[in-house]
């Protein structure tokens, strides 16, 4: 391949964000938006191109490029398999919606607010489409920045709080990734992961970096103890922010897990699967319980989103096919998931500007086309067989319960408590009465709003009834990441 | 044929609503259209097997395949799914056009005609699937949809809290049926019926720990599948969603709460019997359950006052019959059961609505009575309906009903005997309640004060006509079909779609034996008819000389206040302290708050030392040096 076709797709966002920058917008002039807009679409192409021409009968890193940068130390080395390249469709299918949903959204500094959303997607496919330690530490943590200024600017009443938060939860786990990287090339001379991947980190480090890496990785998942910044900067952050947010930036500690700690450190993951799997079912039990009680939207999907990410932990460090496959489908289903509730919630945000759950009720007699989309994405979140929301968790589940029966029960108990805060904040919201007078003055969603959620909505839907796509993208990925995980099991004693 | 009967209803769901603003009833014309035509089919394709006994799978496409985890969509047709797939589609069809007399008034009644077609094909995807993931998907596919119906008229509160709590109960058994389905993956490694069917001789020597207890596989894999039928199929302690789901529309209430969705749970274990067959244990279980079930509900259902719950309680108590027969090894009498009961209970249940269509929406049955006169067909029909439930002779209740108290008789056993003597001791209070409502209904003073006698009219024929060919169903269907459901050569009808691991017996069954139950359902008549209607003094007495007991059995042996107290309020609260407590108490408060108040602490006493004034500065360094100097004159 003599086309650099992954630092175009990587920096045509960039690209088109200092084209934003220089040109003369005037204030009341959409053409910011439609340059970004086409920009965005024109990556999405792009990366789709990258996924048809994909080689999926390989596990192999494909469409591969490598340029020394800093001599002898870092190379800018890039490269996709099944398992990144689906990660960079959902991040460059998400972005042109939070695009659109702007154009309701954010009334002021629109222009800054699209240079921020495009830089940021730069950075996130810089760390899917990474093959270097360092460079993928530049972009993971680069992302931090224009999602902190999307918080911090454009943000509720409490925004500086929580963008504190937030930044100050992932800066803690990132200081020690770095720590780690750094420790790793002092190891082995090299910051390439394929061959970090050869040499093979010794037993008595693997645990150390495995706990460095998991710092970071925990906080960005986020996982249970340190989950609690989500709910604030979701709660604060504009609507396209918490899009972005829960779709991409949550998947990038999933992917960080199956990328790094696993293949690198199978030794470490082995040993603290057990941590792993504690941490997971109380994520999951414990924030569908706080969700259950949440008196605002926002904050209620900012926990179911912690509660699925846990399925996510909980499959990954099974180590089974079902287990990792559901993982991967669960943290893409919901992308879109999650992503089209946070949307939902905009919608009428936009309207009331209240996220409170008691400001609503009844809306089903006035927006009916809204409360058709509402429930079909409550449904989607409760893990509805024939919603994409569904297959993930099953096989996260039976993934698990090969590994651990008491912990799979659990966690499979979870999903009674996750149709319970959904049907429950469905009927608050969408059925009942109406009692706010301001309610009957809305009007339905627009023809912006339907396109956004109804894409998002197929996709659900297509993907909870023909999912092939996806499990056979991934397919020799993972079985590639299973068979060397097993063989470094194996091979303990030689080591 | 087998596409069109599964995907019509889909087809005529989607196409109903979409085009509901071209023509007046567009969406009522082609949903029931398009759910009859699926009906006719159905009768074929059931005819046809009975005829050239000759069935099919069709694969429609991959579903999932994840390692060996493999599920396709597919239309399994066999003896067992066609039996289904006619109850569903005949039932389905009538309740349709049914709705059409009865929902007139309701503006939104092209959604709920849709909702019906959504559910009917979601209950026939279930009843074809060849494996247990497509399984599970129709499963909650009419969790869902009994979950919209419910709360079909979503402004009333109640309705919204039935809805909710008839989708968790539901999910909570569908925990069960989770379980079940990855423990079979586990140990199998496959999820599909045949496959798994056929290795089930090879494990039944497994025993594992689970919780500390050693179990043999088949036998945890069975209750845990049984946990999944217990919440669909509405069995004592996953029961109290049923009753409540009585909040949905009437014609809802007979299709699903009746004739089809209930029926799934012992759809599911007569599906898996040849896993049931090789656990007593299992198998014991489900005769409990279903033994408790039965007496429980027909209870319950002798002092409720509300028509349709009444009804639903007794859908409950015939459930509670139908898996008893199976766990007494009487499968086909239990599908032979839900064959029938489809029949006569939905036929009680759409006369109930033609009842309360009459009343304007009443259903307390001390508000009705006396209007049989006003009334005629449909007092003759539910005539028809409470003669078929009660089991008497000859009508389709009779042949059914009595077979599974036989079968449980013949089973030797002393779980089989206590189980038939239950039977029989719950057809007579079955008998009694079914008497009760249908003369507190039908005759005796008229004692509605809203409603002048005169304003009560019969309901329309578009209502009517299903309610006689259900009629035409609840007393032929038993004498018809006893056959090839029950008889000597049923083996030849179900051919390897259920499973007996012995043969059935066919013994001579004592003559007594056989005349106690049909004796009783008939006595039952006149002691009902004088203690309900001729002198009601002697019961009143008797509620308030036993004041806990009529309460006990009024509030439904008070299962739904145990389950607030136990569940409900403790989970919420639970969720609240996690929330202000953990959260925010906790790892806020200590984690990056905490951090940051300190280092806001540690920053200001630092600079208290900055004070700005040169003799403080100096005298530090005098400090610092004298330290110094000491420290290096010590080495």
């Amino acid at each position: 391949m003599n086309f650099p076709i992954l630092t175009t797709l990587i920096f045509l966002p960039l690209v088109s964000s200092i084209f934003i920058f220089l040109s003369k917008v005037q204030k009341n002039d959409n053409s910011a938006i439609y340059i970004s807009l086409f920009s965005s679409l024109a990556t999405f192409t792009l990366s789709l191109f990258v996924w048809f021409s994909l080689d999926l009968s390989s596990s192999d890193f494909q469409f591969l490029e490598e340029k020394s940068w800093i001599n002898d130390f870092i190379k800018f080395k890039l490269g996709v398999d099944g398992i990144s390249i689906l990660f960079i469709v959902l991040t460059t299918f998400i972005t042109p919606i939070c695009i659109i949903s702007c154009v309701n959204s954010v009334k002021t500094r629109v222009k800054e607010f699209l240079i921020a959303i495009l830089i940021l997607e730069t950075f996130m496919l810089g760390v899917f489409c990474s093959l270097d330690l360092v460079v993928f530490y530049l972009f993971f943590e680069a992302g931090l920045i224009p999602m902190f200024l999307i918080i911090g600017v454009w943000g509720g009443p409490k925004r500086v709080y929580s963008a504190f938060k937030f930044f100050l939860f992932t800066l803690l786990g990132s200081v020690l990734m770095l720590a780690a990287i750094i420790f790793i090339y002092w190891l082995t001379g090299t910051t390439d992961i394929t061959q970090i991947y050869e040499i093979k980190i010794p037993k008595e480090y693997q645990n150390i970096l495995w706990l460095a890496f998991f710092s970071s990785f925990a906080v960005k998942m986020p996982m249970w103890p340190v989950h609690t910044w989500l709910p604030d900067a979701h709660v604060e952050a504009p609507t396209a922010g918490s899009v972005i947010l829960a779709a991409i930036l949550l998947k990038m500690a999933g992917y960080g897990f199956l990328r790094f700690s696993l293949p690198m450190f199978p030794l470490a993951s082995e040993y603290f699967t057990p941590l792993i799997f504690t941490l997971s079912i109380i994520a999951i039990i414990y924030t569908s319980l706080v969700a259950l009680m949440q008196e605002d939207m926002k904050k209620l999907i900012a926990y179911s989103s912690v509660a699925h990410m846990g399925y996510v932990t909980l499959g990954i460090f099974t180590f089974t096919k079902q287990g990792i496959e559901g993982s991967i489908f669960q943290m893409i289903s919901h992308g879109l998931i999650s992503a089209a509730l946070f949307l939902c919630v905009g919608v009428v945000y936009d309207r009331l500007h209240s996220r409170m759950i008691s400001t609503y009720g009844g809306l089903v007699n006035y927006l009916p086309k809204y409360s058709f989309l509402f429930i079909l994405f409550a449904l989607a979140g409760l893990g509805l067989p024939g919603t994409s929301g569904f297959l993930g968790e099953f096989l996260v589940l039976t993934g698990a319960f090969q590994k651990n029966y008491l912990i799979a029960m659990v966690a499979t108990f979870g999903v009674v408590l996750g149709a319970a805060y959904m049907l429950w904040l469905s009927k608050r919201v969408i059925f009942g009465n109406t009692n706010n007078s301001e309610i009957k003055t809305l009007k339905d969603v627009n023809k912006l709003e339907t396109l956004m959620l109804v894409s998002l909505g197929l996709l659900v839907i297509y993907f909870g009834f023909y999912p092939v796509p996806l499990i056979d993208t991934v397919n020799f990925s993972v079985d590639n990441l299973i068979n060397n995980y097993e063989l470094a099991i194996k091979s303990k004693g030689l080591n | 044929m087998e596409y069109a009967i599964i995907f019509l209803p889909l087809l005529g769901s989607i196409l109903g609503y979409l085009g509901r603003k071209l023509v007046k009833y567009f969406a009522e014309i082609t949903t029931s259209l398009f759910v009859s035509l699926s009906a006719i089919f159905s009768i074929i394709l059931f005819w046809k097997g009975l005829q050239t006994e000759e069935y099919g799978n069709y694969k429609i496409f991959e579903w999932i395949s994840s390692g060996n985890f493999v599920a396709n969509w597919s239309i399994n047709i066999d003896p067992l799914s066609s039996v289904m797939l006619l109850v569903v589609t005949f039932v389905s069809a009538l309740v349709h056009i049914y709705s059409i007399g009865y929902m007139s008034h309701d503006p939104h009644k092209p959604r709920f005609m849709s909702y019906l077609s959504l559910f009917t094909f979601s209950m026939l995807v279930l009843v074809v699937s060849d494996n247990f993931l497509q399984l599970f998907f129709g499963w909650e596919g009419v969790g869902l949809c009994s979950y919209l119906l419910i709360g079909f008229w979503y402004k009333k509160e109640s309705a919204n809290n039935a809805a909710i709590k008839a989708f968790i109960v539901n999910r909570v058994g569908d925990f069960g049926l989770a379980i079940g389905i990855f423990l079979i993956f586990f140990y199998f490694g496959t999820i599909n019926f045949q496959e798994v069917f056929d290795a089930a001789p090879k494990f039944i020597e497994n025993k594992l720990l689970f919780f500390g207890f050693e179990s043999s596989l088949i036998t945890l894999i069975c209750i845990f599948l049984f946990i999944g039928a217990m919440g669909k199929s509405a069995q004592f302690l996953l029961h109290t969603w049923l009753p409540d789901a009585m909040e949905g529309p009437t014609p809802v209430s007979a299709l699903i709460h009746a004739a089809t969705m209930v029926t799934a749970g012992v759809f599911l274990v007569v599906r898996c019997s040849p896993l049931f067959e090789y656990s007593v244990t299992a198998l014991n279980l489900v005769t409990v359950v279903g033994m408790i079930t039965a007496i429980f509900a027909a209870s319950v259902a002798l002092v409720q006052n509300d028509i349709k719950k009444i009804v639903a309680y007794s859908t409950c108590s015939q459930l509670g019959y139908m898996f008893f027969a199976t766990g007494v090894g009487a499968y086909h009498v239990a599908m032979f059961h839900l064959f029938t009961h489809a029949f006569f209970k939905a036929l009680l249940f759409l006369g109930s609505g033609s009842v309360i269509h009459a009343f304007k929406d009443e259903q307390d049955i001390r508000n009705m009575g006396g209007i049989r006169k006003k009334l005629p067909y449909t007092y003759a029909l539910m005539l028809i309906g409470t003669l078929a439930l009660t089991g008497f002779p000859f009508l389709s209740g009779f042949y059914s009903k009595d077979a599974i108290i036989e079968f449980a008789y013949l089973r030797g056993s002393s779980l089989g005997n206590y189980a038939a003597s239950i039977g029989i001791f719950t057809a007579f209070l079955t008998s009694i309640y079914s008497w009760r409502l249908f003369f507190k209904t039908f005759h005796g003073s008229y004692n509605n004060k809203n409603i002048p006698i005169n304003e009560t009219h019969e309901s329309p024929f578009v209502m009517l006509a299903p309610l006689l060919l259900l009629a035409i169903g609840a007393i032929f269907s038993g004498y018809l079909f006893k056959e090839t459901f029950i008889g000597h050569h049923s083996n030849d009808f179900w051919q390897a779609s259920i499973f007996f691991l012995s043969e059935i017996k066919h013994d001579p069954i004592p003559i007594w034996f056989l005349f106690l139950t049909p004796t009783l359902v008939v006595i039952s008549i006149p002691i009902s008819y004088y203690y309900f209607i001729y002198n009601t003094k002697i019961l009143d007495d008797f509620k308030k000389t036993n004041h806990p007991l009529y309460y006990f059995l009024l509030n439904k042996w008070y299962i739904d206040e145990l389950y607030e107290k136990l569940f409900v309020f403790p989970l919420k609260k639970i969720g609240s302290f996690f929330w202000k407590q953990g959260d925010l108490g906790f790892i806020d408060r200590f984690g990056p708050d905490g951090i940051s108040k300190l280092i806001k602490k540690l920053s200001n006493k630092a600079g208290l030392f900055q004070t700005g004034f040169i003799y403080d500065y100096a005298f530090a360094m005098l400090i610092g040096l004298s330290v110094l100097l000491t420290y290096l004159i010590l080495n």
